[in-house]
């Protein structure tokens, strides 16, 4: 029940987008239209999901103060955590570089869709920001890690679909100020859905 | 392309033509995370524009050596390595702010602005050259971040660095802070009014 509330609070209240403003190079950049918004979400979301949990194992056994004692009693004392920047980012970016293979051998329709957007993502900040948001919660065990993987990535995947259609309606039916089309607009529109997504704050779960 | 252009012009170019921030979009996680306050706006900008040029430098002067397959993976580790000495000395120096700062240090690692500026200036660019771009998107970030930061202290809180500038008499008389400028949405505005303004001025820049 903990993890499932976990799981919710992720998606609506600690959302990737709304609320932290995480991985909004691709969600700007990718936005133009559905069905690649799409596409893109569910790789962030899978993504998440398998190095959240990874990362979590790395950070418990090896990385956080004392971590190392199930070597022996000589290595209690080892505080590794300086080194936790530079492992998440080689974790993401040789699971984004596995993934890639394993999709592209297993499952070719998948990989003819989210295959150009793989690579981007090892460089996107919300992958990235859910290794240190873990890091930094303390998270109790790798369920709850990756409940909130896949919380942070559905988050994520709603945003970019709900902002990707509205930007498909603006490009089509109105009128904006020459000098606010494209990115301007879409800044204004992700604002105030930021402001909108801010009311599920008061809700205790 | 660069051998030619001079090194005014890649100095200059990014502070406002060709602003990572507002012409190119990158970066902008960070800007609407950490603007809230002029305070950590201003060490952030420091601390991206230190990672930036070294991170060029280095990429710039390993050009040659680089497998081009493996380079994403190379440029990530140089980048990591600069990112966890800023984040040291951060700690050891200026505890309170790389408190307030929180995750977004690290995330420098996948700020846009750095890997777009190695593959597409470094890589192909000597050192000098490379570093002096560095330094100018750096700064141009780091001009767009102070902009931010200090709208949304002056109209958020009343203050600027901590200091009290809205004259406690405008209170008596009525004047309230507004609080939304706090909350993160109000970055997006504030930038988004910014791009406006920039694109108004070099119509050349507006999308159809």
């Amino acid at each position: 029940m903990e993890n499932f509330n976990l799981f919710i609070r992720s998606i609506f209240i600690d959302n990737m987008i709304f609320a932290y403003f995480l991985g909004m190079c691709s969600f700007l950049a990718v936005s133009k239209n559905v069905k690649t918004a799409f596409g893109l979400g569910m790789a962030v979301t899978f993504m998440l999901v398998i190095t959240l949990p990874t990362n979590y194992l790395l950070q418990t056994y090896v990385l956080r103060p004392g971590a190392l004692a199930w070597l022996g009693a000589e290595y209690a004392e080892v505080d590794l955590s300086f080194l936790s920047l530079i492992l998440f980012i080689a974790v993401i970016a040789s699971m984004t570089q596995l993934v890639e293979m394993v999709v592209e051998k297993y499952s070719p329709s998948l990989y003819a869709q989210l295959g150009i957007f793989l690579p981007l993502i090892a460089v996107n900040c919300a992958i990235l920001g859910g290794s240190l948001f873990m890091q930094q919660r303390d998270f109790a065990d790798v369920w709850t890690a990756t409940c909130a993987g896949g919380g942070w990535g559905i988050g994520w995947l709603l945003a970019i679909t709900a902002v990707a259609a509205i930007r498909e309606r603006i490009a089509a039916y109105s009128n904006v100020p020459k000098p606010l089309r494209g990115v301007g607009i879409t800044f204004i529109i992700t604002a105030l859905m930021g402001i909108a997504f801010m009311s599920f704050l008061g809700i205790k779960l | 392309m660069a051998e030619k252009t001079s090194n005014k012009s890649v100095f200059l170019n990014p502070l406002s033509k060709d602003n990572p921030v507002v012409v190119q979009i990158l970066g902008i996680c960070s800007v609407l995370a950490v603007t809230a306050k002029l305070e950590p706006a201003i060490v952030m900008g420091i601390s991206v524009i230190a990672v930036l040029a070294f991170s060029n430098v280095i990429i710039s002067c390993l050009r040659k050596t680089i497998p081009t397959n493996i380079r994403i993976i190379v440029q990530l580790v140089v980048v990591a390595g600069l990112v966890v000495i800023v984040s040291q000395l951060l700690k050891a120096y200026a505890y309170d702010v790389s408190k307030q700062l929180s995750v977004f240090i690290g995330l420098i690692i996948t700020n846009c602005i750095l890997m777009g500026r190695l593959e597409a200036f470094a890589m192909g660019n000597r050192p000098f050259a490379s570093f002096l771009d560095g330094i100018g998107n750096g700064v141009g970030y780091a001009i767009i971040l102070i902009i931010v930061g200090f709208f949304r202290e002056l109209l958020g809180s009343g203050t600027l660095l901590g200091y009290q500038v809205v004259p406690q008499a405008w209170y008596d008389a009525g004047y309230c802070n507004n609080g939304l400028m706090i909350l993160p949405p109000m970055a997006l505005i504030v930038v988004a009014c910014i791009i406006w303004v920039q694109r108004s001025v070099n119509k050349d820049l507006q999308e159809k």
